[in-house]
């Protein structure tokens, strides 16, 4: 039988890989993707501690958490986009030479 | 049974496809795996009863946010590749396993009695049914402010990309806003 353990172990593996795009990407679009991913392993242990307790609570969290984050991926497409017309370059060490 | 494959081998898939997500150097790639691992994650909310999340996960997610990534990927030069890391490779790696296996033992370990359920389940009425009488009863505050934040997302978008939002185009005449195009 498939127990809360095993969602909540999954949803820690999916995190993990998200972390693990953050750590070694580059590129500032795969840094979204990667935090999309992290998002969503977030979204998946709420709804399965809320399927398991009985408690609808953990799924009206997890609807608030896609709306925040289709919110951060409409402001963080434009900035990105901004900064591509500025530098022609999505790389993230270009954000190194920014200067206030 | 059918619950057991089901849970394996959507796991499997998906995580698969978020590994291609993070390695791939094509970004086309990573954009398609992306999205189908996110189909994917709603197939497991079905599995949890959560009927409703799973259609807004492949609606929302699949649907919206992935169009929008697509939309913003049509602006950038995604043939010129970028170079990756590549003098510390291995520890990204090393720090992957490590939070892994502490992040398990934080939340397995412990058999702590599950706590008493705030708003249980009625399995008389369907889940979205009764996701709508949570949101808009208890949480209505929140919704509201959930759709203001929206608002404010897609006018800071607007007003970062699009130039001269500055000028009034009631108040310039014509000739004037022909002649800045």
């Amino acid at each position: 039988m498939i127990g809360l353990e095993h969602y909540l172990i999954l949803s820690v593996i999916i995190f993990c890989i998200g972390l693990l795009g953050l750590l070694r990407r580059k590129n500032l679009l795969m840094l979204f993707f990667s935090t999309e991913i992290m998002l969503n392993a977030i979204n998946l242990a709420f709804v399965s501690v809320s399927s398991y307790l009985g408690d609808i609570t953990g799924q009206t969290v997890a609807f608030f958490v896609i709306a925040i984050a289709a919110s951060e991926v409409a402001i963080g497409i434009a900035l990105i986009l901004l900064w591509f017309k500025k530098t022609r370059t999505i790389d993230l060490d270009s954000l190194k030479y920014i200067k206030g | 049974m059918y619950e057991i494959i089901a849970f394996y081998l959507f796991s499997s898939i998906i995580l698969a496809l978020f590994y291609i997500v993070v390695t791939t150097k094509q970004p086309v790639f990573a954009i398609t795996a992306l999205a189908s691992g996110l189909i994917f994650i709603g197939g497991l909310f079905f599995l949890l009863d959560a009927e409703f999340l799973g259609v807004i996960q492949i609606a929302v997610y699949s649907g919206g946010i992935m169009a929008l990534y697509a939309f913003g990927f049509m602006f950038f030069d995604a043939s010129k590749d970028i170079e990756e890391r590549t003098s510390a490779n291995k520890l990204p790696f090393v720090l992957f396993v490590l939070v892994c296996v502490i992040l398990n033992f934080l939340l397995i370990s412990p058999k702590i009695a599950l706590p008493k359920p705030i708003v249980e389940i009625d399995t008389n009425i369907t889940n979205a049914h009764q996701l709508g009488l949570e949101l808009f009863s208890k949480y209505l505050l929140a919704f509201e402010l959930a759709a203001i934040l929206l608002l404010v997302a897609m006018i800071g978008g607007i007003m970062l990309l699009s130039s001269k939002m500055d000028k009034s185009w009631t108040t310039t005449p014509d000739d004037e806003i022909k002649a800045d195009s």
